[in-house]
C-alpha cells in the first residue's frame, strides 16, 4: 500500500473521482493553474482540462451557489474554499439553498464544499478557523472532519457519492505533517467513529487534528500508564452516538476535545447526548478542552495560548483520572 | 443615465403600441392570455382564502405582473430549467405544474408541491425542470449560472433563466452571479423584473444607476422591455435564449412593470401614490393581452369562464387534501438515494413543436454515464 501525507491523500481521492466519473469537476479560486493555494488540486488542469479544474471568480456564494445549480442538473462539483473561513461569504448559499432544498421539494443537491481548516501557523483571524459546528447547526448538510490520510481519501470519495451537500473539513495542520498507508484505487471510509487507541479507563473523543493531540497527550508512557480510548469523530454529520456511548459506557470517564470555539462546538453537542442518555454510566464530570471564544489571534504566544495543548489535554485527563 | 421614475409613461388603454412581428401564432398568443388568467385567477382565490384564514402565515402575489412570469417561461425549452420568485406564479402554470397542487401549497396540504414543508410560492416541481426559490431573492441567480455551466461543461443546447427583482439588484449574490456568467459567457437568461418597489422601498433608494446599464459593464446586454406586454417579454427572452444557444452568453432583460399589491396580504401599500397604481392599472397585462386575443376573434368571455371554473374546482380539491402528518416532519432532510436531476416542464410554445434541433429529452452525457 501506498504511503501517503494527508494532503496527497485528498489529492488521490480527488484525481479518482475525476477519472471514474465525468460528473465530477472541481472549482475554486485558483485551483487550476496554480494548483490550489496548498497544492490540492496540483497538476489537475494538465490532466482534466480547465473546463473540469475551474478557476473561478473570487465569489465564494457564486462557488456555492453555482455548484448547487450544477448538481440539481446531473454534475458533482466539488468545490475548494481557499481557507475554511472564507465559506463565511458563501454560509447563505449552503445553509438555504443547498440544506434546505431536499427537505422542500425532494430535490437532492449532491456538492462536497472542501474546507481547509484549522489554525496553528499565525494565520491569524481569518485564516485559523474551525466553522464545522456552523453546519452541525444548520439541517441537511453533512460535516466529515478526517483525522487520517487514509480516512480522508475514503471520506471525499464517500463524500461525493453522497447524494447530499458535504462540507468536507481537512486540518491544514496534517497536510503535511501526517503521513500513512493508503490504499490505492476507489473506496468509501464509512461516515461512523473510529477508535483510534482501545483503551479502558477513560476516553478522549476528538475529530481532525485533536485526534492527533489526543494520541500525543494520552501516549501509553503518560498518564501514570493509564490506558486512554481515543475515539475519532470523523464524521460529525451524522454524528454516531452508538459509539459514542458504547465508549463511554466501557471507560466511564470523558473529556472532550475541540479546536473550535467552545460554546456549541461539536462538542458541545457530544457532551449534550452523553449527559441525556449515559449519565449513570459516568464515573466522574464531562471535561471539555477547547479554544476559548475569542477570535484565533495572530502572535505566537497569543496563539498558543488559547489552541488546546496536549498539555491542557493531559492536565485534563489526569484530573479526571483523579476524580 | 436613465430617471429612476417608474416607467413606461404615457397613454395606454386602447392606445397599444402595434404589435412587432412575432414568432407567436394565434394559438401561442391564446395560451399566453389562458396562463395570465390561470395565474390571477389561482392568486385572487387564495387570497379569498387567506382571508378566510385557509391559508396559515402570509400571502405573497403577483398581481399585476403577469406577462413577465409567463412571457418569459413560454420562451423556454422543455430542457431548459427555470428559477421562479414569488411573483412568478405563471412560470410554474406554463412548465404545467396543476393548480390543485398550488392551492394546497398555499394552504400547507399533503397534496401541495412541497407537501407542507414550505409556504406559498416557495416551491419548484423537479419533475418539470424548475427549482424553487428561496427568500433570499438573489441566491437563484447564481443557481441558474451554475446549470448554465453545466450544460456549457456537457456541451448541450440548453438554457437557464433566472428572475429576480429590483431589490434584489442590491445584493452581492446578483453582482457575484452576474459577473460569472459574463466571465464565462454561460448560457443564461436574468429576467429583471422591475415592479418599482421591493417591498416599501422605491428603486430611488435601491440604485444610483437603472441596474440594465449594469450588464454592458458585465459584459453581455441589457435590454429594457415593457413587463405588462406579455408577447414583448416572450420576445426578448426569446431573442436572449437564442442568444444563449449561439454561444454569445447571458444577457440581461429588464421588465417594467407594477406590483400592483401590497408586498404581501398584509400590506396596505400606504407608501406607493394612488395615482401611480392608477396610471399601471391602465396598463393592466391581461386586458392588453385579451385585446389581442379578441381581435383573433377569441370570445375571451369564454375562456375566463373555462379558467375560473378550472381554479374553482382545483381549489374543491385542495380543500378536500388531507393536512400532511406531523409525523412527516422531521423525514427527508438528507437524500437517501441517488441525486435524481430535474426534470423536463411543458414548452408549449409552438415553436418548439415546429422546429428541429431541439435535442431530445435526457440526452446529456452525463445521463448516459450514469446508466
Amino acid at each position: 500500500m501506498p504511503t501517503m501525507t494527508y494532503l496527497e491523500a485528498i489529492s488521490d481521492g480527488l484525481r479518482e473521482a475525476l477519472r471514474t466519473d465525468e460528473r465530477v469537476f472541481v472549482m475554486g479560486e485558483d485551483v487550476g493553474a496554480f494548483g490550489g493555494a496548498f497544492k490540492v488540486t496540483d497538476g489537475f488542469v494538465e490532466e482534466f482540462g480547465e473546463e473540469r479544474v475551474i478557476d473561478t471568480p473570487l465569489a465564494e456564494a457564486a462557488i456555492v451557489g453555482t455548484a448547487v445549480g450544477a448538481a440539481v442538473v446531473g454534475m458533482r462539483p466539488v468545490c475548494e474554499m481557499q481557507f475554511a473561513d472564507f465559506v463565511a461569504c458563501g454560509f447563505d448559499q449552503l445553509v438555504n439553498v443547498a440544506g434546505k432544498t431536499h427537505y422542500r421539494f425532494g430535490l437532492a443537491v449532491p456538492i462536497v464544499v472542501r474546507l481547509p481548516s484549522g489554525g496553528g501557523f499565525s494565520g491569524g483571524p481569518f485564516h485559523s478557523q474551525n466553522p464545522e459546528a456552523w453546519f452541525m447547526h444548520a439541517p441537511g448538510i453533512k460535516v466529515l472532519a478526517p483525522s487520517t490520510p487514509e480516512d480522508a481519501k475514503g471520506l471525499l470519495t464517500a463524500a461525493i457519492r453522497d447524494p447530499n451537500p458535504v462540507v468536507f473539513l481537512e486540518h491544514k495542520h496534517l497536510y503535511r505533517r501526517v503521513k500513512g498507508e493508503v490504499p490505492a484505487g476507489s473506496y468509501e471510509t464509512p461516515m461512523t467513529a473510529r477508535i483510534a487507541r482501545a483503551g479502558e479507563d477513560l476516553t478522549v473523543i476528538a475529530y481532525g487534528a485533536m485526534v492527533h493531540a489526543a494520541l500525543e497527550a494520552t501516549a501509553p508512557e503518560t498518564l501514570d500508564g493509564a490506558s486512554v480510548e481515543v475515539l475519532d469523530l470523523r464524521s460529525l454529520v451524522p454524528l454516531d452516538t452508538d459509539a459514542i456511548l458504547a465508549s463511554v459506557a466501557k471507560t466511564s470517564k470523558v473529556v472532550i476535545l475541540d479546536e473550535a470555539n467552545e460554546t456549541c462546538a461539536a462538542g458541545a453537542q457530544v457532551a449534550a447526548l452523553i449527559a441525556e442518555h449515559a449519565f449513570e454510566q459516568l464515573d466522574g464530570p464531562i471535561r471539555r478542552v477547547a479554544t476559548p471564544d475569542v477570535p484565533i489571534p495572530f502572535s505566537p504566544p497569543l496563539e498558543q495560548a488559547v489552541l488546546p495543548s496536549v498539555e491542557r489535554i493531559r492536565d485534563a485527563c489526569r484530573d479526571l483520572l483523579d476524580y | 443615465m436613465k430617471a429612476l421614475s417608474p416607467r413606461p409613461t404615457g397613454p395606454a388603454v386602447a392606445e397599444d403600441p402595434a404589435d412587432a412581428p412575432t414568432r407567436l401564432i394565434p394559438a401561442d398568443r391564446v395560451e399566453l392570455l389562458r396562463a395570465m388568467l390561470l395565474m390571477r385567477a389561482i392568486e385572487a382565490r387564495a387570497l379569498a382564502l387567506y382571508k378566510q384564514g385557509k391559508v396559515p402565515g402570509s400571502f405573497y402575489d403577483g398581481f399585476g405582473q403577469e406577462a413577465v412570469s409567463v412571457g418569459a417561461a413560454f420562451a423556454m425549452g422543455p430542457r431548459d430549467r427555470l428559477c421562479p420568485l414569488h411573483r412568478d406564479l405563471g412560470a410554474h402554470l406554463v412548465r404545467g405544474v396543476e393548480p390543485t397542487r398550488i392551492l394546497a401549497q398555499y394552504m400547507g396540504r399533503a397534496s401541495g408541491v412541497t407537501r407542507g414543508r414550505d409556504g406559498n410560492v416557495h416551491f419548484g416541481d423537479p419533475a418539470l425542470g424548475v427549482v424553487g426559490m428561496v427568500s433570499m431573492l438573489p441566491d437563484m441567480l447564481c443557481v441558474a449560472t451554475g446549470m448554465a455551466m453545466a450544460f456549457r461543461l456537457r456541451g448541450e443546447a440548453r438554457v437557464a433563466l433566472a428572475w429576480c427583482g429590483d431589490g434584489a439588484t442590491s445584493r452581492g449574490d446578483f453582482h457575484e452571479a452576474l459577473n460569472w456568467a459574463g466571465v464565462q459567457r454561460l448560457p443564461v437568461v436574468f429576467v429583471l423584473e422591475n415592479n418599482q418597489y421591493a417591498y416599501s422601498t422605491p428603486l430611488a433608494k435601491q440604485f444610483a444607476v437603472d441596474p440594465v446599464e449594469r450588464a454592458r459593464v458585465y459584459g453581455f446586454p441589457g435590454v429594457t422591455v415593457d413587463g405588462n406586454d406579455v408577447e414583448a417579454v416572450f420576445e426578448a427572452v426569446h431573442a436572449a435564449r437564442e442568444r444563449a444557444l449561439a454561444g454569445d452568453g447571458p444577457t440581461l432583460v429588464e421588465a417594467v412593470t407594477m406590483r400592483m399589491h401590497g408586498h404581501a396580504a398584509h400590506d396596505d401599500m400606504r407608501y406607493v401614490p394612488p395615482e401611480l397604481l392608477a396610471e399601471w392599472a391602465a396598463r393592466d397585462p391581461i386586458e392588453r393581452q385579451q385585446r389581442r386575443a379578441a381581435a383573433l376573434g377569441v370570445d375571451v368571455e369564454a375562456l375566463r369562464a373555462a379558467v375560473d371554473a378550472e381554479v374553482e374546482a382545483a381549489a374543491a380539491e385542495a380543500l378536500a387534501a388531507p393536512m400532511p402528518d406531523p409525523d412527516d416532519a422531521t423525514r427527508g432532510v438528507f437524500a437517501e438515494r441517488e441525486a435524481e436531476p430535474l426534470g423536463d416542464g411543458h414548452a408549449p410554445w409552438s415553436g418548439f413543436a415546429a422546429r428541429d434541433g431541439e435535442p431530445p429529452a435526457d440526452a446529456s452525457p452525463a445521463a448516459e454515464a450514469v446508466a
